[in-house]
């Protein structure tokens, strides 16, 4: 996400790091750079000069960090407002005192509404709730046969009958009452902010069913004229927030601020993948900081609880630490990073992780990791434990029996060895020399836990998203995160 | 082999969390969630709505707003060098119709160095046109004895199995049989979608189920074809993310099962939704590289995106758009003219 936004600020980054002192010259190179990247990324030009004139308000207005190089201190301004112009905290969703609580999904043509609708649908699911879709879009071929084929995967009802628009969201509306569903998704036809018409008909479907949330969808890949859809969408139907979709797209993401800039209204849900789970509520200050390049690992950390078994995790890293980290073992956590979602999505969000490694890693599909899960199989338990006993003729066997090269076998066996080799350094006390920062990245997951432990009480994560506002990872000053020395991790201070 | 750095690394990040979470509280990583009580929210709160813009004024402000920046324009009758407010004006209209940060820069860059003898607005125009100017030509024959195939390419969302829809009313209409290959066996209902164009236009279709290999779907399209001695196949595939090794694989197989005899084909077009921004070039150049584009059809212009990112795409590309989708009719799709194109791109 944001990728490219990323990397212009993290050039941007080391060639003011690597200064003493900012001129005002220096101050306008850097704000054309942001202006720049910004432009790539699609943001609206209105929209850039606000954020510009703002960054260069809170360098001025601001009294000099002693603490912070003037580099870092242009990459906190621009964090800051980032954060500001995204909107601070997610949006907390709640819920009509008298069900159903009514969502309206409206948007141009290809945003992707269908899906979405189908993505929120199981996103209240998770949340405990008990959804009811609507199609209402009877514009497209197929529509309504879409969000069936899609709700049945979920196990969710649809509502549709071949007639109006209008009357299917009102007789849709009545049926969940009478079901007894407390959440009702309405998914609209794809329009044209300048189809009168169409626009009128969403407005009447909005008239007739007073949702609670009405939201625009929008495609995160949108060029300029996301403002003036916003614009024209807010005009007509008061969105109470934005959902973004196909964030996974390279997309730099520009409309998200734009949209948000012009409209005034949060960006509430983000899409990030083709699976029906891949959407969220949107985080903006975890997004800011992963614009500038800075990682995401409160993210990656829920991630992780959601999805792995804790018993299995815990027990592998007391192996680690002790230095009898075995092949078994990796398999077991292979498995356990394997249900988090896919390597590259994880890659972009540790921090201090190079571009290469973030390409590569997004390039690695399940067939290769199929393969190393075959590898190590077609070993015995006693090679497992000890891989020192794996000499040429039992190579030429794995090899055979997984059904790859023994140069493929030889590479794992090497990175495994490496792998055992820094983990024992590790437990030594100090922080390894791991490659692009992730002795960095280590120090940080360990703050980012140990401060949520403090500041909620066990058992609460589930329930975090949201609360961890402005952890440490997304402070400002990117980069400056020295290497940990030392076992023990200190919590830093409260806000 | 990339693959044990990365697990590697995620085990050292979520291992020290781990850690460090034990270390501080001795309960289970994940004590069972109570669930917290949601706040009863009444929803009088809503905001009042604006009363719904009356439309007539709504379309002129549109027409309004955009025409007063190229007023701006045409307005500056400087001959020669042209001063910094000048090329500023320049730039927004190019930057606002996502012409793209290079290739402004590039116009502007001209600007400054030959100055406007006829004006800034020609000199803008004439600009955008030189950097329009490929072969839009399209090719609807095989060699003697394959059936020519038009596959369709591109993300998801942008009007593919529409554009398909189109095109295949454009060939009944010019007298040709046509074949559609529902390849999309990704997307749910993808291909209900297509057999309802089918049914629309009289067009012929193959369809396989839900999950079915794309290629043999193609392939199927092409036997039928030949059997039949159809004039010429249009082939869908699923939209796809353009950073995605394996789903771009997956498109260059599918060509390469296309253009096996008895199938050739003769254009690749990816569709590009208007409404795109910057996106559009590195889409452009990861297909281009994946399936050999040869065209591009730029659909929903009539909205209010002008597309101008196509212009980058055919300076930086060479791929020439060769179509617009302009509405939702089975009709509503034009051959490009670039002229007109730079007229609305400036004109609104």
């Amino acid at each position: 996400m944001f990728d490219a936004l990323s990397e212009r600020f993290e050039r941007l980054g080391s060639s003011l790091r690597s200064r003493g002192r900012l001129s005002d010259a220096d101050l306008d190179e850097a704000l054309q750079e942001v202006r720049s990247a910004l432009l790539e990324a699609d943001v609206e030009l209105g929209v850039v000069r606000a954020f510009l004139d703002a960054v260069r308000e809170r360098l001025s207005g601001e009294a000099l960090n002693q603490s912070l190089s003037p580099g870092q201190q242009v990459i906190k301004a621009v964090h800051e407002q980032l954060v500001e112009v995204l909107g601070g905290s997610p949006l907390k969703v709640t819920y009509a005192s008298r069900p159903p609580t009514v969502v309206l999904l409206a948007g141009l043509q290809g945003a992707g509404k269908t899906t979405a609708a189908a993505k929120l649908a199981l996103w209240f699911k998770q949340q405990g709730r008990q959804p009811y879709l609507i199609a209402a879009d009877l514009q497209r071929p197929a529509a309504v046969e879409q969000l069936r084929v899609l709700a049945g995967q979920i196990g969710v009802d649809v509502f549709s009958e071949p007639s109006d628009p209008v009357d299917v969201a009102r007789k849709g509306l009545a049926e969940a009452t009478r079901l007894g569903r407390d959440v009702v998704i309405i998914d609209t036809a794809g329009r044209l902010s300048i189809d009168e018409a169409l626009m009128r008909e969403v407005r009447d479907i909005s008239d007739a069913t007073s949702p609670h949330y009405t939201f625009l969808v929008i495609d995160a890949v949108t060029g300029q004229d996301a403002v003036f859809t916003a614009r024209s969408f807010h005009e007509t139907l008061e969105l109470s927030g934005i959902i973004v979709t196909k964030l996974d797209y390279d997309a730099r993401g520009g409309a998200v601020l734009s949209a948000r800039g012009v409209v005034g209204r949060p960006v509430v849900f983000a899409s990030t993948g083709e699976k029906l789970a891949d959407f969220d509520l949107f985080h903006p200050d975890r997004m800011a900081s992963r614009i500038l390049g800075m990682g995401d690992v409160m993210t990656l950390i829920e991630q992780a609880e959601r999805t792995m078994d804790a018993s299995v995790v815990a027990e592998s890293a007391g192996r680690m630490m002790s230095g009898t980290f075995t092949l078994d073992d990796f398999m077991a956590q292979l498995n356990q990073v394997r249900k988090m979602g896919s390597l590259g999505g994880l890659m972009k969000l540790m921090p201090g992780v190079t571009k290469e490694m973030r390409n590569a890693a997004s390039n690695v599909d399940d067939g290769e990791l199929n393969k190393i899960e075959a590898i190590i199989r077609s070993m015995t338990p006693r090679e497992r434990g000890e891989p020192s006993v794996i000499d040429g003729s039992r190579r030429t066997r794995i090899a055979r029996g997984s059904g790859t090269t023994v140069n493929a076998v030889n590479q794992l066996l090497k990175q495994f060895a490496e792998m055992r080799k820094m983990m024992k350094q590790m437990s030594g006390g100090g922080m390894p020399n791991l490659p692009g920062g992730m002795g960095r990245m280590a120090g940080l997951a360990a703050r980012a836990s140990a401060q949520r432990s403090e500041q909620l009480p066990p058992g609460f994560e589930a329930l975090g998203a949201g609360m961890s506002a402005g952890g440490p990872v997304a402070r400002g000053g990117g980069g400056k995160n020295k290497k940990k020395k030392g076992g023990r991790v200190t919590p830093p201070k409260q806000r | 082999m990339i693959v044990a750095l990365i697990v590697m690394a995620v085990l050292v990040l979520v291992g020290a969390a781990v850690l460090v979470r034990r270390r501080r509280r001795a309960v289970p990583m994940l004590a069972p969630v109570a669930r917290e009580a949601m706040p009863e929210v009444l929803v009088a709160e809503v905001a009042q709505r604006p009363v719904l813009v009356d439309e007539t004024q709504f379309l002129e402000s549109r027409l309004g707003s955009s025409r007063s920046i190229f007023d701006r324009v045409r307005t500056i009758s400087s001959i020669g060098s042209l001063s910094q407010d000048q090329l500023d004006t320049v730039e927004e209209v190019l930057l606002r119709s996502d012409v793209g940060v290079a290739t402004t820069a590039a116009i502007l860059d001209d600007l400054r160095e030959n100055g406007a003898p006829d004006g800034v607005a020609a000199a803008v125009r004439d600009a955008l046109l030189a950097s329009l100017g490929a072969d839009r030509s399209v090719t609807t024959t095989a060699e003697p004895g394959r059936v020519p195939v038009w596959l369709f390419v591109g993300v998801n969302g942008v009007g593919k199995t529409t554009t398909i829809g189109k095109l295949a009313q454009r060939h009944v209409s010019e007298g040709r049989s046509v074949v559609l290959a529902a390849g999309d066996t990704f997307r749910a209902a993808a291909s209900e979608q297509l057999q309802q164009w089918a049914d629309r236009t009289g067009a012929d279709i193959v369809r396989a189920a839900e999950g079915a290999d794309p290629g043999s779907v193609v392939h199927d399209a092409l036997g039928r074809a030949a059997a039949r001695g159809a004039d010429i196949v249009l082939a869908d595939t699923a939209g796809r993310r353009a950073n995605s090794t394996n789903l771009l694989d997956e498109l260059s197989k599918i060509r390469r099962v296309a253009d096996r005899d008895p199938g050739q084909v003769v254009e690749t077009f990816m569709v590009l939704d208007a409404t795109t921004g910057q996106n559009a070039l590195s889409q452009a150049r990861e297909f281009l590289a994946a399936a050999s584009v040869t065209g591009i059809v730029l659909t929903k212009l009539d909205g209010t995106a002008r597309g101008g990112i196509v212009v980058a795409i055919e300076r930086e590309l060479a791929i020439p758009v060769k179509f617009v989708g302009v509405g939702e009719g089975v009709g509503d799709l034009i051959v490009f003219d670039p002229k007109a194109f730079v007229d609305s791109l400036l004109d609104a």
